[in-house]
């Protein structure tokens, strides 16, 4: 069978025939994903809140303010039982890494003490950053039920009170930095 | 000062090739030689560096604020292809050696993963304009520096006695495996 | 070429990965899992198998000067499907794959087929052509990622058979390109042996 002559005219109109079928095709697909994926990220962020906060009944995701914090803000959200705060979950965040960001989400009671962290994105090397994850490591279990009021959030090497993970200092520190993040960000809704 | 960390991390700490897996045709398929090496580090940085500041002034005015966000890929590759065929077009013209050269792999800097994948990172990692150019520039450098070292690697074991099974592509994942373990050696330095 | 020849040359004598080394990117950026690779695999399959439909359904209708704007749009719309999908469905699998979900548009193996056989065979042809490449792909993925997570987790598609770590290096940068290495040189000899 002959192609189509290249000339000016048979060009634009491929394209543009090309583009708008590709177009209403995706708009389409959008539509249809729109709920499914809308659901997907309520979900991840209510299993996180949910496994850093006690038994609660509200909707933390509607329960959420933002505060300040350095050039930035941080998400917090409240958790409440008949009407009465449990705890707040502070989606907090660090880029001191050893492969950059680190995100957590730390759940704080209602006196300040946490209640425990969450991961919820790394990239640190399997092996030795990543057990700052609960399934690969305790380290993340010493910080429960401390309260960083008297607690100091920084590693023995830094004259504080965290146990460091061997051979990942970077890791570790970027773990306390985040939770101080968090907690300040948490002192300062407060008031 | 920030912006020296950005290119250290982006050439030595998290190299586009060696520890992103980005680029790896052209890395594979263009070094054999550190001549057209440099040729294609040269034409790689071109285009990675207007791309990602024409897609990422794309995604600030013109896909967010109308909330089709989704058609990043489609919008990104078009760009990428557009810049390609200029490049194309201009090296013909100014230099038809080089242009030779690269041959086949000139219209392939459109599917280098590298190029698509700087774009999209810089709209991951939240990089302003000019944050987002020094990301680019750092890893086209990187790119380079990776291809530049790998070529020159390679004219030499041209000159080997390699076992007959391991000649030519596994010899050099091979050796790409061992500078990549070099590489990691930078880890941790920003 | 019959149907069948048509179909299986992806598996292995023209195998993507191991024979063609067209579409590395992936290979070595999302095999740290034999589930990842396998995932990635079905997805790039995917992609594959409907722009080779739509290339050879339209061949005729593209003038050729703008084929390859063309191609691609098709590429970057079926690439952008799969993106929203996984998004929605299947949320895990798109966290693991991550940048390398839109990076199958750039990937030289569904382009490359696209150009070199799409464009010139009939619909049956092309599918046939497009599925096998793609399960040919998944197929080194999959044994990739599966090498990798072996040695490197001690651990097959998540069920775990050591306690603690296993070699951590073959889950890093390095043993990529080592265990790809090694594997082609496998791969060859059973080339050899069966052909």
């Amino acid at each position: 069978m002959a192609k189509k002559e290249s000339n000016f005219k048979n060009m634009v109109i491929a394209l543009f025939v090309v583009s708008f079928v590709a177009s209403a095709t995706l708009g389409f697909v959008y539509e249809l994903t729109k709920e499914p994926i809308r659901l997907v990220e309520i979900n991840i962020k209510n299993n996180a809140i949910m496994s850093v906060v006690p038994e609660f009944d509200n909707n933390p995701s509607e329960d959420m303010i933002r505060v300040a914090s350095g050039r930035d803000s941080l998400t917090l959200y409240q958790a409440t039982k008949n009407g009465e705060l449990v705890g707040t979950a502070v989606e907090t965040y660090t880029l001191k890494g050893f492969s950059g960001l680190i995100k957590l989400m730390v759940g704080f009671a209602p006196d300040g003490s946490i209640i425990d962290i969450a991961v919820l994105e790394h990239q640190e090397t399997p092996g030795l950053g990543d057990k700052i994850e609960k399934s690969k490591d305790k380290f993340s279990l010493q910080f429960q039920g401390k309260n960083p009021a008297d607690f100091k959030l920084a590693v023995t090497k830094d004259n504080g009170e965290v146990q460091a993970i061997t051979a990942s200092t970077i890791s570790s520190r970027a773990f306390c930095d985040a939770v101080q993040k968090a907690y300040d960000a948490y002192m300062s809704s407060k008031n | 000062m920030e912006y020296i960390v950005i290119i250290i991390s982006a050439v030595f700490v998290s190299n586009i090739v060696l520890a992103q897996f980005l680029g790896i045709c052209p890395f594979m398929g263009v070094s054999n030689k550190v001549p057209t090496a440099v040729g294609m580090t040269g034409a790689v940085t071109f285009v990675m560096v207007i791309a990602t500041m024409v897609t990422h002034l794309l995604m600030q005015y013109v896909l967010i604020p109308l909330g089709i966000d989704f058609a990043r890929t489609i919008t990104f590759i078009l760009v990428i292809a557009s810049l390609v065929q200029l490049v194309e077009i201009v090296l013909k013209k100014v230099s038809p050696p080089l242009y030779q050269a690269l041959g086949i792999f000139l219209p392939l800097i459109t599917t280098n993963c590298a190029v698509l994948g700087v774009a999209v990172l810089v709209g991951q990692k939240e990089f302003n304009l000019l944050q987002g150019v020094v990301f680019a520039i750092g890893n086209a450098l990187g790119f380079g520096l990776a291809l530049i070292t790998f070529a020159g690697i390679r004219e030499h074991l041209e000159l080997m006695n390699i076992p007959k099974g391991m000649r030519g592509v596994p010899i050099a994942f091979i050796v790409a495996g061992i500078l990549a373990l070099a590489f990691m050696g930078f880890a941790g330095i920003v | 070429m019959n149907h069948w020849k048509n179909f299986s040359k992806g598996f292995i004598k023209d195998n993507p990965v191991f024979v063609l080394f067209l579409g590395l990117c992936p290979v070595l950026g999302v095999t740290t899992t034999a589930i990842n690779g396998l995932g990635m695999g079905l997805a790039t399959t995917f992609v594959l198998t409907m722009s080779s439909i739509f290339v050879s359904l339209i061949k005729n209708f593209i003038p050729d000067k703008v084929r390859i704007p063309c191609f691609i749009v098709v590429i970057a719309t079926f690439v952008t499907v799969v993106e929203l999908v996984m998004k929605g469905y299947l949320p895990d699998l798109y966290k693991s794959l991550g940048l390398f979900i839109p990076l199958i548009v750039v990937n030289c193996i569904v382009l490359g087929r696209a150009e070199a056989f799409a464009s010139k065979n009939g619909l049956l042809s092309s599918i046939l052509d497009g599925l096998g490449m793609g399960l040919g792909f998944a197929l080194a993925l999959t044994i990739l990622g599966a090498v990798r997570e072996i040695l490197g987790s001690g651990s097959i598609f998540g069920i775990k058979f050591i306690p603690g770590d296993g070699i951590l290096v073959f889950i890093l940068a390095p043993g990529a390109f080592l265990a790809l290495g090694y594997l082609i040189v496998v791969m060859n000899l059973v080339k050899k042996r069966l052909y």
